[in-house]
């Protein structure tokens, strides 16, 4: 149930996404080996917009990648189709965008 | 000569549509024998009633694929000894596809579908203009030439788990034939074709599994011919953005 538009996104997003978890990685590393308490991790995030643009396009290409990929799954699994296979696959890529949009506003925003 | 008396317990796919189930019958086995030997053995020998589909029973028309111990074979040229398994065969309608009768799958979902996907040769000139040369050696041309000795057995078609789980999805074979058409030189809209597969059930929905490939009964190729649409409308996909 995919077109080329919903095809292109997900392999786009996968794109986005691939540096990014890297660069999360080492971020995790660095933090741990360094033994950063949480304090001393949002004083460095907190009020930086590098760590708002990384984190925000992180969440932006996961909600598109993992709601194309679930549609697809849901589709194949139940046969969910037409209308509601669109409201569910906009709701999932919403309910991602509103959570990790949460998180990276809690964690970048002083 | 063979032991006249061995049989082999076959049991076949009986019933209309969606009912139905399997009957056994036991069947003289030979030395050399297809497994449209045995399914015609049943329906000449024992039960006429027996509704099956061939034509030309040397693996050209495509007419006679079957599930053969739930694999889609091309049944005139398997021999049973290559597929037995304990002594025994189980035959079925092929896969994927609505069940007329017995062993005949209802083939027009699959031929359908390779309309979806553009299988119509929509030329470059007329009858009036002079051939359009093509050299062999060109490269649309030996691509095109991969795919062209398709004879719609609808095997890949029955082995591909996509279309199992997507009903809207154009299938191996179909897509195969769009490949085929976009690499050839006398096809004047490329894009038309592109546009043909990059719909709701086209190219993009393929998980690349294989099956298509692995169980072709001439070989070839669908899985990468699949894979050259994905980067043909992925690069047409960037042309139209510009």
């Amino acid at each position: 149930m995919l077109n080329i538009g919903l095809y292109m996104a997900q392999r786009l997003s996968a794109m986005v996404m691939a540096p990014l978890v890297l660069g999360h990685i080492a971020v995790m590393i660095y933090a741990v080996q360094g033994g950063l308490s949480t304090a001393e991790i949002l004083d460095r995030t907190q009020g930086s917009v590098w760590w708002f643009l990384f984190y925000g396009s992180f969440v932006l290409a996961v909600a598109a990648h993992a709601a194309i990929g679930l549609r697809v799954i849901l589709h194949e699994m139940t046969g969910l189709r037409g209308r509601w296979l669109e409201v569910v696959t906009c709701g999932i890529g919403m309910l991602l965008l509103i959570m990790g949009g949460r998180a990276v506003l809690a964690v970048t925003f002083a | 000569m063979s032991d006249r008396s061995k049989l082999l317990e076959v049991s076949v796919w009986r019933g209309m549509g969606d009912e139905g189930a399997y009957e056994t019958f036991q069947v003289p086995a030979r030395d050399n024998q297809t497994v449209l030997d045995v399914v015609s053995w049943i329906q000449q020998s024992a039960d006429p009633s027996l509704t099956y589909r061939y034509a030309c029973r040397v693996g050209m028309c495509g007419s006679c694929a079957m599930m053969v111990n739930g694999v889609p074979r091309w049944t005139c040229r398997t021999h049973v000894k290559r597929v037995l398994r304990d002594g025994a065969l189980q035959i079925g309608p092929l896969r994927n596809l609505p069940v007329i009768k017995d062993l005949a799958a209802d083939m027009d979902p699959f031929f359908d579908k390779w309309i979806r996907a553009g299988g119509v040769h929509r030329p470059s000139r007329s009858r009036d203009d002079p051939i359009q040369q093509v050299p062999p050696d060109d490269p649309g041309r030996v691509e095109a030439n991969k795919g062209i000795e398709c004879i719609n057995c609808s095997v890949c078609y029955a082995a591909c788990d996509t279309v199992a789980g997507n009903p809207d999805y154009l299938g191996p074979a179909a897509l195969q034939r769009a490949w085929t058409l976009y690499n050839d030189a006398k096809v004047e809209d490329r894009q038309a074709v592109l546009d043909s597969v990059s719909g709701a059930g086209g190219c993009h929905n393929c998980h690349s599994q294989g099956s298509c490939t692995r169980f072709c009964p001439n070989e070839l190729d669908p899985l990468s011919a699949i894979a050259g649409l994905k980067r043909a409308s992925a690069r047409s996909f960037f042309r139209r953005g510009e």
